[in-house]
C-alpha cells in the first residue's frame, strides 16, 4: 500500500516553505538581539525551569487563550476552538494514524489526510473495536468544535459587539487571503471526509459519516471524483494557508510562543530596534482589541492605533506623522492580549525617524545656592499652575522641612518631553544639568510634583537619593504625623496622571492620602485603565479640537458619579482638564494645603526651617 | 535663480522677491495652526530655554514664514521641548510640532 | 391681559427695554434677581469713554421704570416656558408670570480669573480684577496693596478670558481695552507718582471717542503700553508680583516686578441660563451666547415667536450699545404685539 497521492503536494510543499520561511525569521531575530539579551536568550534555554515556565503560559495563552477569556468568553471560547481545537486535531490525528500504519515514521501528510489512505474495505474491520470507533468520535467532535469556532469568528466579523468590541480591525490584501483559506480549510476537511465515508459506506464519525450518506444521496455526480477534488480542494487551501501565513497576521502564531519565551527568559523592550522588537511586532494579531479602549477615536484619527502602528512597523512602513500621532498613555499596552509594549515600539520608531539635530544646551549655567534635606523641583508645568508650588511650600513649611525649590526661577527641563519626542540624546545633556544640581543640594530626597519628570527620574537619572511624586511625600509626612489634617467631607474623584499610574505604577499613595480628609469616589476607569486627560506631550499629531474632544470624553468618565472636586496630581491634567470648566479641578498638594487647619499654617509662616529626617520604613518604600 | 556667491552686506529688509519661503511652505502644511499666530509673545515670555537666553520661538517661526530662516538656523537647538509655550498659547498652535518641524525642515530643505 | 410683556434681566438693556415698551402703552414685568436694578452698571463708578458717572445712567433708566413698571426684584427667574402663545416665568419663590411675550435681557458673568492660574489670583495677594478695582473706586476706597502700602507700579493685564483658546473663550470682549484705558487713567489721577503699564495684545478702540482716550492716556497720563500678553506671575517674599511676558515690538522677553496687578476680565455667558432655558432649547453660537435668527435682519428675534433677546446676553457689549438694541428691541416687540398673529 503506497501512501502517496499527487494531490497531498500543495499541502506538503507549503508546510515546508511555512518550516523554512519560520525557521529563517527565529534565526533573524535571535541573532539580532540585543548582546545582553542574547545571553540571556542563550542561559534561558539551557534552564529547564525556565522552558517549563514558558511552555505553561504557551499553553495558557496559545492555546486557552485564557486573557481573551477574561475579556469576553465568546471571544475566549472563538479563539480557543481554533487554537486547542486544531492543536489536537494534529496531534490526536498523528496518535491515530499510527495506530492505522503501525509505524512511527509517517509522512507529515498521511495524519492531514488520513481519510483517504484508510478508506480501503479491509478498514471495516476496524469498526467493531473500540480504539478506532473513540478516535473517529474525537476527531469528529474536534472538527465540530473548530467549525463552532468558525462560525463565531464569521459572526465577529458581522456583530463584533457580540463579542465586547465595538471596532475589528482592518485587514490587508495578504491577511484577507490567509483569513479565507483558513476558513476553509475545516469545511473542506469536513466536505472531503464526509463524501470519502459516504462513497464507501463507513470510516466516517458521528458527524462525518451520517453527512456523507446524505450527500452521496442528494448530489447527483460520481461521488468518489467529488470526494477526490475535496481532497485537492483540502490540501489547496492548507497550501496556500501555509505560504501566506508568514505575511499575514496569522504569522501571530508561531512568535507568540517565540515571544513567550524570550519574556520569561527576561528580555525587556530597549530603546532601539531589535531582534525583540521584531518578534513583538510579529506577535500581534491584529485582533484588534487596542482599537476600542484608544481615545483617539473620540477625536476621529483612526489610523494610527497600536495595530496599524504596529502593521506599518511590521510592513516597514512607519510615517513620521504616524510614529507621532499617539497620547502614549500606555493603555493598549494593558489590554494587549501578547503583552506587547507598543509605546516602547512607538517611541523606538521616533527615535529612529528623528532628525539628526543635535541640541545645543551650552547656554545653560548650572550652579547650586545651597544644601537641603529635600530637593524640589516643581517641574515646567507647574509654572503655570502657581497654586500647587505654593500649596508644597506651605506644606512643607507646617511639617518644619528644610527644602531647595530647585527651579523656582529658572527651570532646566527634565528631558522626557525631548525623549517622547524620540530625542534621548538631546535629552542626556539635560539629564546631566539636573543631576549635577540635584547632587549638588546634598539632599536626601528629592521630591517632584509633575509625573512626567518623575518618571524620568525614576527611569534614566540613577540618582543615589530617593525620589517621590508629591503625593507620596505627603502620605509620609501625613503618617508620621507632621501635618494634621481636618475633614473637608467632599466628595473626590481621583484622576490617575498616565505617568505617575501606568508609567510609574503609582496608584495606592494618591488614593490613600485623598482617603485621610475627604470621600473618595471610585471612577469607572481608574488606575491602569484610567483615561489620559488629552495633554499629553507625547501627542504632537492632534489639534486643539481633537484634545479637546479626549479631554472631554476623559470628563464624561470621571463625572459619572457627581464628584465635587476632580483631583489630579500632574500639572498638565490640572490645566488640561481646567479648561473645560466642568468641575473644580485641583492637584492633591492644594487638597491637603486646604485641609491643614488655619492655626497651624499662621503659626508656621516665618518659622525657621529645620531639617527634615524622613522615616525610611519598607511600607512608604512600597509606595 | 542664479548664485552671486558671498555678499558683503546683508540686506536688512525682509525681501518677499528674494527670500526662501520653502521651509515656511513646508512648515505651514505640516502644521496648520502655525497660521494661527497673533504674535502675542505668550510663549516667548513663558519659555524655559527663553529664560537662561535669547532664545524666541515667536521671532524663529514669524522670519520663517517671512523666508528669512537664519535665526532659526542659529537658535532652534536650543530649545528644550517642555511644553510651556504650547499650554499657554491663546490660540492653540500646536507648536511642539512646529518645532520638530523646523527641526526638520532645516535637515531637509 | 392685553399687549403684555416680560422682560426678565433688569440691567441696562432689560430697563431700557421695559421703559421704551411701557411709553408705548404695552403692559410691562419687569423681573430683577438682585434687589437694586442697574445689573453690572450697577457696580461702575464711571463709564468710559467719557468718564461720566455710571449713576446717571442708571437713574435716568429707573426714572423711565420706577413706578411705570411692575418690577420684581431680589428674585431670580428659575424657569421660562412657552405654552399656546403664551410665556410662563417661575420665579424662585414660586412666583409664576405669564406674558404675551418675552423679552430676555439676562446679560452675563464676568470671567472667572481663577481660571487663569498662571496669573494668580485667588493665590498672590495682589492680583485684583478690574471689576474690584471699578468696586474701590466706586466706594471711594483709596487703591493700596492688600498690606495697605500705596503701589508704586501697577500693571493693567488686557484680555483676561477673553481671546483665549485655553479657557475655551475665542471671542474678544469689545469693552475690555477701553476699560484698561480708563482705569490706568483712573489709578494715575489718584497716584500721581504710581507707573501704570499695560500689557496688551491688540487694542482695539472700536468706538466713537476711544482712540481719543487712548491717545489722552499716552498724552496726559504717560500711561506706558507695552505689546505682548502675559505669560506668568510669581510671588515674591515681600508680596509684590513678577509678570513676565515678552515685549514683543523690541523682540525680548521681560520680566517686571510691580506692586498690583490688575486683570481685565471678560464676558462670559451666563451660567444661570442653562437651566432657566433649557425648555425652550434656544440656539447659542459656539462662544456659548444666544443666537439671534439673523443677525442683520432679526438679531433681536429667536426661533419662538414673541420670544425676544437683547443686550449682552448676545455676547460681549458696551453700554451705548445696549441701550440701542433694547430701543430697537422694545420696537421689535410693540410690532408683535400689534400684528395679527
Amino acid at each position: 500500500m503506497i501512501n502517496f497521492n499527487l494531490f497531498v503536494l500543495p499541502f506538503s510543499l507549503g508546510l515546508l516553505y511555512l518550516i523554512l520561511k519560520i525557521g529563517k525569521d527565529w534565526y533573524k531575530w535571535i541573532t539580532t538581539l540585543s548582546p545582553v539579551d542574547k545571553v540571556k536568550f542563550t542561559s534561558g534555554i539551557r534552564n529547564p525551569i525556565q522552558i517549563l515556565i514558558s511552555l505553561k503560559e504557551v499553553f495558557f495563552e496559545v492555546l486557552i487563550h485564557r486573557k481573551m477569556w477574561k475579556r469576553n468568553p465568546l471571544l475566549g471560547y472563538m479563539h480557543m476552538s481554533f487554537a486547542l481545537g486544531w492543536f489536537l486535531l494534529i496531534v490526536l490525528g498523528n496518535i491515530e494514524s499510527r495506530f492505522y500504519s503501525g509505524t512511527h515514521l509517517n509522512a507529515p501528510y498521511y495524519p492531514i489526510f488520513l481519510k483517504f489512505f484508510i478508506h480501503d474495505k479491509l478498514v471495516i474491520f476496524f469498526e467493531v473495536y473500540a480504539v478506532p470507533r473513540f478516535f473517529r468520535f474525537i476527531m469528529d467532535l474536534l472538527l465540530l468544535y473548530i467549525l463552532s469556532g468558525l462560525l463565531l469568528a464569521f459572526l465577529k466579523r458581522k456583530k463584533s459587539k457580540w463579542f465586547g468590541m465595538k471596532q475589528v480591525t482592518r485587514y490587508q490584501l495578504t491577511d484577507h487571503v490567509a483569513l479565507t483559506t483558513l476558513w476553509l480549510i475545516f469545511p473542506m476537511r469536513l466536505l472531503a471526509e464526509s463524501f470519502t465515508a459516504g462513497y464507501y459506506g463507513s470510516g466516517g464519525g458521528f458527524m462525518t459519516q451520517p453527512l456523507g450518506n446524505f450527500l452521496t444521496w442528494i448530489v447527483p455526480l460520481p461521488t468518489d471524483l467529488v470526494a477526490y477534488t475535496m481532497w485537492w480542494g483540502y490540501s489547496l487551501v492548507l497550501g496556500i494557508f501555509f505560504v501566506t501565513l508568514p505575511y499575514s497576521r496569522y504569522m501571530h502564531i508561531p512568535t507568540e510562543v517565540l515571544l513567550i519565551f524570550f519574556r520569561n527568559f527576561g528580555i525587556k523592550p530597549k530603546k532601539w530596534y531589535s531582534g525583540y522588537s521584531d518578534t513583538e511586532v510579529h506577535s500581534c494579531s491584529r485582533c484588534g482589541v487596542c482599537l476600542d479602549i484608544c481615545q483617539m477615536n473620540l477625536a476621529g484619527i483612526h489610523d494610527s492605533q497600536a495595530v496599524y502602528f504596529i502593521r506599518d512597523v511590521r510592513d516597514k512602513y512607519v510615517s513620521e506623522q504616524i510614529s507621532r500621532k499617539c497620547l502614549v498613555c500606555g493603555r493598549c499596552q494593558e489590554v494587549c492580549p501578547v503583552g506587547i509594549h507598543s509605546d516602547s515600539l512607538r517611541l523606538i520608531k521616533r527615535r529612529e525617524l528623528s532628525s539628526g539635530q543635535d541640541a545645543d544646551y551650552s547656554f545653560v549655567s548650572v550652579s547650586t545656592v545651597r544644601t537641603a534635606e529635600v530637593v524640589y523641583f516643581s517641574g515646567c508645568m507647574s509654572h503655570l499652575t502657581p497654586s500647587i508650588i505654593r500649596s508644597m511650600k506651605g506644606i512643607m513649611e507646617v511639617a518644619g522641612v528644610s527644602y531647595l525649590h530647585l527651579d523656582e526661577n529658572r527651570s532646566i527641563c527634565c528631558g522626557r518631553p525631548l525623549m517622547l519626542a524620540g530625542k534621548d540624546r538631546q535629552a542626556h545633556d539635560l539629564v546631566e544639568f539636573n543631576k549635577k544640581l540635584i547632587r549638588d543640594a546634598r539632599a536626601g530626597i528629592l521630591v517632584t510634583s509633575c509625573p512626567i519628570c518623575y518618571r524620568v527620574f525614576k527611569e534614566e537619572y540613577n540618582l543615589p537619593i530617593r525620589i517621590q511624586h508629591h503625593a507620596q511625600f505627603l502620605l509620609e509626612l501625613v503618617r508620621s504625623g507632621k501635618i494634621p489634617l481636618q475633614s473637608m467631607h467632599r466628595r473626590i474623584i481621583y484622576h490617575d496622571p498616565c505617568d505617575l499610574g501606568r508609567g510609574s505604577h503609582v496608584y495606592e499613595a494618591p488614593r490613600e492620602l485623598l482617603g485621610k480628609f475627604s470621600d473618595l469616589l471610585i471612577s469607572k476607569e481608574e488606575k491602569n485603565n484610567a483615561l489620559c486627560c488629552g495633554g499629553s506631550l507625547g501627542m504632537f499629531e492632534a489639534d486643539h479640537q481633537q484634545r479637546d474632544l479626549m479631554t472631554n470624553g476623559a470628563l464624561d468618565s470621571l463625572l459619572t458619579f457627581g464628584p465635587e472636586i476632580l483631583a489630579t496630581s500632574c500639572p498638565l491634567c490640572k490645566k488640561t482638564f481646567g479648561k473645560m470648566n466642568r468641575v473644580p479641578v485641583k492637584d492633591l498638594a492644594e487638597l491637603v494645603f486646604e485641609s491643614i487647619p488655619d492655626g497651624r499654617i499662621r503659626s508656621a509662616s516665618g518659622s525657621v526651617s529645620v531639617p527634615f529626617h524622613p522615616e525610611l520604613s519598607s511600607e512608604a518604600e512600597s509606595i | 535663480m542664479k548664485d552671486f556667491g558671498y555678499q558683503a552686506h546683508r540686506d536688512n529688509t525682509i525681501d518677499f522677491e528674494k527670500n526662501d519661503f520653502r521651509i515656511a511652505r513646508f512648515l505651514l502644511e505640516r502644521e496648520p495652526s502655525l497660521n494661527l499666530c497673533i504674535g502675542c509673545g505668550s510663549c516667548t515670555g513663558t519659555c524655559s530655554t527663553g529664560h537662561f537666553t535669547e532664545f524666541n520661538i515667536r521671532k524663529i517661526h514669524t522670519l520663517i514664514k517671512r523666508g528669512d530662516t537664519e535665526m532659526a538656523r542659529k537658535q532652534i537647538r536650543q530649545c528644550m521641548f517642555c511644553g510651556k509655550c504650547q499650554l499657554i498659547c491663546p490660540r492653540g498652535i500646536n507648536l511642539r510640532n512646529v518645532i520638530l518641524g523646523i527641526n526638520r525642515a532645516l535637515e531637509k530643505i | 391681559m392685553n399687549k403684555s410683556t416680560i422682560v426678565v434681566g433688569g440691567g441696562i438693556a432689560g430697563m431700557t427695554a421695559a421703559g421704551e415698551l411701557s411709553r408705548l402703552g404695552v403692559e410691562v414685568t419687569l423681573v430683577e434677581q438682585e434687589q437694586i436694578s442697574g445689573g453690572h452698571a450697577a457696580c461702575w463708578d464711571r463709564l468710559f469713554p467719557t468718564r461720566r458717572p455710571a449713576e446717571e445712567v442708571i437713574s435716568f433708566l429707573r426714572e423711565q421704570t420706577d413706578s411705570k413698571v411692575n418690577t420684581f426684584s431680589g428674585r431670580p427667574v428659575t424657569e421660562i416656558l412657552h405654552h399656546e402663545s403664551m410665556f410662563t416665568a417661575t420665579l424662585s419663590d414660586g412666583t409664576i408670570l405669564r406674558g404675551e411675550s418675552l423679552v430676555l435681557a439676562t446679560g452675563y458673568d464676568l470671567f472667572d480669573a481663577s481660571r487663569k492660574e498662571e496669573y494668580g489670583y485667588g493665590i498672590y495677594d495682589n492680583v485684583i480684577t478690574s471689576a474690584e478695582l471699578e468696586g474701590w473706586f466706586k466706594n471711594h476706597q483709596p487703591v493700596r496693596t492688600k498690606n495697605g502700602r500705596i503701589p508704586s507700579r501697577v500693571a493693567f493685564i488686557h484680555c483676561v478670558g477673553s481671546r483665549d483658546e485655553k479657557v475655551g473663550n475665542l471671542y474678544c470682549s469689545k469693552v475690555c481695552c477701553i476699560t484698561g484705558v480708563k482705569q490706568a487713567i483712573e489709578v494715575k489721577e489718584a497716584l500721581p507718582a504710581c507707573d501704570v503699564y499695560s500689557f496688551y495684545m491688540d487694542l482695539r478702540m472700536f468706538d466713537r471717542n476711544f482712540e481719543e482716550l487712548y491717545f489722552e492716556a499716552q498724552k496726559n497720563y504717560g500711561i506706558n503700553f507695552i505689546r505682548g500678553r502675559l505669560s506668568e506671575c510669581s510671588e515674591n517674599e515681600d508680596h509684590t508680583l513678577v509678570v513676565k511676558t515678552e515685549d514683543t515690538l523690541t523682540g525680548k522677553p521681560m520680566k517686571m516686578i510691580v506692586d498690583l496687578v490688575v486683570l481685565l476680565v471678560g464676558f462670559v455667558p451666563r451660567s444661570q441660563n442653562t437651566q432657566m432655558l433649557l425648555k425652550l432649547k434656544l440656539i447659542t453660537g459656539n462662544d456659548g451666547f444666544l443666537q439671534p435668527e439673523d443677525e442683520h435682519n432679526g438679531d433681536n428675534l429667536t426661533r419662538i415667536p414673541g420670544l425676544f433677546i437683547t443686550g449682552a446676553v448676545k455676547g460681549p457689549v458696551t453700554i451705548a450699545n445696549a441701550v440701542a438694541d433694547a430701543r430697537a428691541t422694545a420696537l421689535q416687540v410693540y410690532s408683535f404685539l400689534h400684528s395679527n398673529r
